[in-house]
């Protein structure tokens, strides 16, 4: 079994018009068994940035910590927020650091910039920076997840669009995967609010 | 206390990985790049070129990915091999070719391979245009005309078959993207479009995404639509955001 296998998870990201929505499952499962359905994967990092950790649960949260520790430094030295474009490669240096012993985790990164245009990438286990213009996922149920989003997606959708659009690629995508699942948690942002929902899904 | 580090690698995460791998975990595979880069040297300077396609095991990851680093203004440099480790490798700075070869090369070999990055290195200085390959294990070799990455006997071909010496700009451009072309028919690892990359005396032309063999054909026009509301939702949570205030002027100034 994968290192990546041993707890189970989901994280896809979409850009739409003026606004980007980051999804996940919310299973925790210690390889074949369940022990939580309401796990946390997607985590904020200032108001117009969250990062999505797939992978080995306990490096998700260890990597959260330390990159909240260093937006914190950042925010008290510049006084501002970070931009997710230099979050990312933060994250990215932070991985590639420990590129003969990593982090097991994929991280998915998306945030909205100055002007308020959406912005998402993903990464592999050692940092590798993947930008893209449309969706990005990982997590155990990615091969599903490419399918779903390929076929789903359209470009420039509203704000409501989208939701819904992320959250069927999500739900349709972790119905083939055994390891995730259980509950889909979707967070949209748009330029004036955050709108977090938690979807009903399949519990097996 | 988790103080930043000065760069390098830490190894502090390897004796935890290592048990998992004991215990039968196996360690997940790196994003690579496939690839098929090349490059050659023309009468005015140098031409690189590269495939788009950046692979995870046998799933693309990214159709539309860059290979292109830039090192210094007239040099730049692409990369096969794990996508990691070729942008860390190019963050460098010198302005002639040869430097930036040698910082390539030692730090290749300090690794010992481990860091499995090829690159072709390509520039213009004020000794003339220059082309390099360095390999994962720091070889490097100083060619007319070079192939790299899983694709390269595809495009050696093309090369071989074709280049001369003193091409001008228009047959440089020609034969890269037709090499190339070559890499993402005849090699799976390497695919989708072709970035090349012209850099001549005081100029540095990025051609991204110069041609577009391979276009997304099978959209469907009518697309999915979803009814509003159609998926069931148990919990929602709307949290307006605070618009950040610029105060002119500091408020601590008497």
């Amino acid at each position: 079994m994968s290192i990546f296998e041993y707890n189970g998870s989901a994280v896809v990201a979409m850009v739409g018009k003026n606004c980007f929505a980051i999804a996940s499952d919310r299973r925790l499962g210690v390889q074949l068994q369940t022990v939580a359905t309401d796990f946390q994967r997607v985590f904020k990092i200032h108001d117009k940035l969250y990062i999505g950790l797939s992978g080995l649960a306990t490096d998700a949260q260890t990597l959260y910590q330390r990159l909240v520790f260093r937006h914190k430094l950042y925010q008290l030295r510049e006084e501002r927020d970070m931009k997710p474009e230099t979050f990312a490669s933060l994250v990215s240096a932070l991985l590639y650091e420990k590129r003969f012993g990593p982090y097991f985790c994929q991280p998915v990164i998306a945030g909205l910039g100055e002007d308020n245009e959406p912005f998402i990438c993903t990464m592999d286990c050692i940092g590798a920076k993947e930008l893209a213009k449309d969706f990005v996922v990982s997590g155990t149920a990615s091969e599903s997840l490419y399918g779903a989003c390929e076929s789903m997606f359209k470009p420039n959708m509203e704000p409501e669009e989208l939701v819904e659009t992320i959250s069927q690629a999500l739900l349709s995508s972790v119905d083939r995967d055994c390891l995730s699942g259980w509950g889909g948690y979707v967070l949209l942002l748009t330029p004036t609010e955050v709108q977090e929902r938690v979807l009903k899904a399949r519990m097996d | 206390m988790d103080v930043p580090a000065k760069g390098g690698f830490s190894f502090d995460m390897c004796c935890r990985n290592g048990m998992m791998e004991k215990k039968g975990f196996k360690a997940p595979g790196f994003l690579k790049t496939g690839t098929t880069i090349v490059g050659l040297v023309f009468a005015d300077g140098v031409v690189l070129g590269a495939d788009t396609r950046a692979t995870e095991g046998p799933i693309v990851a990214d159709k539309n990915c860059e290979k292109i680093h830039y090192m210094a203004p007239y040099i730049y440099c692409y990369g096969a091999g794990t996508a990691a480790d070729t942008e860390a490798v190019t963050a460098g700075r010198e302005s002639r070719v040869v430097t930036a070869l040698a910082l390539l090369k030692s730090h290749l070999f300090r690794y010992q391979g481990h860091v499995s990055a090829a690159l072709v290195l390509g520039g213009v200085d004020c000794t003339g245009p220059h082309l390099h390959t360095v390999y994962p294990h720091g070889s490097t070799d100083t060619l007319p005309f070079a192939t790299m990455g899983s694709g390269s006997l595809a495009a050696m071909s093309v090369f071989e078959s074709k280049y001369k010496e003193g091409l001008t700009r228009e047959e440089g451009i020609q034969l890269v993207s037709e090499a190339i072309c070559a890499g993402i028919s005849d090699d799976l690892g390497s695919g989708s479009n072709v970035d090349v990359c012209v850099m001549t005396k005081g100029k540095t032309e990025y051609l991204r995404n110069h041609l577009l063999p391979n276009p997304r054909t099978y959209v469907s026009s009518k697309g999915y639509s979803f009814v509003l509301g159609q998926t069931e939702v148990l919990a929602t949570k709307i949290t307006p955001l605070k618009q950040a205030e610029v105060t002119i002027g500091d408020a601590m100034e008497e």
